[in-house]
């Protein structure tokens, strides 16, 4: 009896690599036809509907746009978009480092602060904000007491409340990226930095902020993409007087039934986003091939 | 001496932060016991009449009862398909594999309004009027991103020689799934369960489009409410689902953890 005759053990039960294909085909079937038929059909159609006009194609809706008082409304959201996603960024990313550092409770309580808001509803927060910046709420009333005003300053229904609330509803997703990515920093990297004589703030700069980059990019892209679209926001913080584009794309189907209008604001505001996430995809890439 | 002030700036900044985003939560916490129907910071006294009045707000119960009913099948449904285009993603046996994963989670980076008045149009072209049922696959695409983030992250981590091994021992694969690959990945599936119950449960841009009359949820009862009459009442609705949410956070803290849910693997 040779070795050749002794029977081979068969492999572990694994499927053969024909019907693992076909069962992963299947698995992946209902999500794949979620995504074509409830998203991929629906923007198509969306798309459509923006150049599709009485009597052929036509980018007239998209021409509506081009005008002065849209062209304002479209700087209002890049505006708002920029200054939160700035505003969260200097104060997001200092405070990432620290909550970095922070162990046991002071961590458990740090992230506590940055998950409960992102769980609460974005309508209980801006609510909030509501009463707080009213001429008689608490923020004029602490302004006042320490002196810093004479009589209340006028702030809800402005771009300062506006921002103030966006940036409070956004930060957590300018620190939770970033802090995912500082947490697991390699901080013997810093150390042999300044071993090879590099000044804090050339190991900073040189070291920290290439390392920390992808982290940084996906903040930046993810709160000026939820802010440039924000809605709820605008409407109960600042109102008509600060027209946004998702506020007109909601008006333009709610109200005033200009479908073929809303339609092309869409497709804009779905530009704008998509143009945040292909640049920072690129920012991200060039950043990690260090 | 930089490197000290740059730490002492970093926790500044982070204290900062921290209080930033409490302070609004804590105000709708305290005026929700206000004695008088203004909201008048600090409370001279506290009452709980505006809790008694949340059941009497128009239309609130049937609201509530959509919200939840809309936020928990969508969850489930999206924890079932989601988990399984994952599982097909992450073994790699499946042709287009990484193109799949990217159109999974892209609906995530989509402004919620433009899917709203998408979805509005293309139900509207095709005359599919149930607004239930247009709520519910509407949201379907709302959760699903959530789940299969949060799944081939988890998946990716799984050691699937662990079926295998059931299965030697004479498990089913569906067996060997279910009493094997479901309990490892439990906090995987309370991650993505949770993120996509909030996700659908405090959605606004989505939702008011597909509404109609008589068929409103919850985010949108309370945008309205806010709007028509703004009183004590809401700040006690709030501070209720902010209670709700503190409970589900603690019991996710104690079972999963807060620091690995923000994506940190220590």
């Amino acid at each position: 009896m040779t070795a050749a005759d002794l029977p081979v053990p068969s492999p572990v039960v694994s499927p053969a690599p024909d019907r693992e294909r076909w069962l992963a085909i299947g698995f992946a079937t209902p999500a794949a036809l979620v995504l074509v038929v409830l998203f991929a059909l629906p923007l198509a159609l969306l798309f459509t509907a923006s150049v599709a006009g009485p009597a052929g194609l036509t980018l007239s809706e998209y021409a509506k746009l081009a005008t002065p008082h849209y062209l304002g409304v479209v700087w209002n959201s890049l505006r708002l978009a920029l200054l939160t996603t700035g505003i969260a960024f200097l104060i997001g990313y200092p405070a990432s480092f620290a909550l970095a550092r922070a162990r046991g409770v002071l961590r458990s309580v740090m992230l506590a602060s940055l998950f409960l808001p992102l769980a609460a509803s974005v309508i209980v927060k801006a609510f909030a904000w509501t009463i707080l910046l009213r001429s008689d709420g608490l923020v004029n009333t602490v302004l006042m007491a320490l002196g810093l005003v004479d009589e209340p300053i006028r702030m809800i229904f402005t771009e300062t409340a506006l921002v103030v609330g966006a940036v409070n509803i956004f930060l957590p997703f300018m620190i939770l990226p970033i802090y995912a990515v500082v947490a697991q920093l390699d901080h013997r990297l810093v150390e042999a930095a300044a071993t090879l004589g590099a000044s804090p703030a050339v190991a900073f700069v040189r070291v920290v902020m290439p390392l920390t980059l992808p982290g940084i990019v996906a903040g930046l892209a993810l709160v000026f993409s939820l802010s440039v679209s924000a809605y709820v926001v605008p409407t109960l913080l600042i109102g008509e007087r600060y027209p946004t584009l998702s506020t007109t794309i909601a008006k333009a189907f709610l109200l005033a039934r200009q479908p073929g209008f809303g339609a092309a604001a869409g497709v804009a505001l779905l530009a704008i986003t998509l143009a945040a996430v292909a640049l920072s995809a690129r920012l991200g890439r060039s950043g990690g091939a260090r | 001496m930089t490197a000290r002030l740059a730490v002492g700036f970093a926790w500044l900044a982070a204290l900062a932060a921290v209080l930033f985003l409490l302070v609004p939560l804590l105000t709708v916490a305290a005026a929700s016991f206000s004695p008088t129907p203004v909201f008048d910071l600090p409370l001279d006294g506290a009452s709980l009449r505006w809790y008694a009045r949340i059941a009497t707000l128009d239309g609130f119960w049937p609201a509530l009862s959509l919200s939840l009913q809309i936020a928990l099948l969508s969850t489930a449904i999206a924890l079932v398909i989601g988990t399984l285009a994952a599982i097909a993603i992450v073994r790699g046996r499946l042709p287009g594999a990484e193109a799949l994963a990217t159109a999974l989670v892209s609906p995530l980076m989509m402004p919620g309004l433009v899917l709203g008045i998408a979805l509005l149009q293309y139900f509207r072209a095709m005359g599919f009027t149930a607004t239930w049922s247009a709520l519910l696959l509407a949201h379907l695409v709302v959760t699903l991103p959530y789940v299969a983030r949060t799944m081939i992250a988890g998946l990716a981590l799984f050691d699937f020689t662990l079926v295998e091994a059931a299965r030697t021992l004479g498990c089913t694969y569906a067996g060997a799934i279910l009493r094997v690959m479901v309990p490892a990945l439990a906090p995987s599936f309370l991650t993505a369960g949770l993120f996509s119950f909030l996700a659908s449960f405090d959605n606004y841009p989505v939702s008011i489009f597909l509404t109609d009359v008589r068929t409103k949820t919850l985010p949108i009862k309370m945008l309205q409410y806010i709007e028509e009459a703004p009183d004590p009442t809401l700040a006690a609705l709030s501070t209720l689902i902010l209670a709700a949410t503190v409970i589900l956070l603690v019991a996710s803290d104690r079972l999963i953890g807060l620091h690995r849910m923000a994506g940190t693997s220590e």
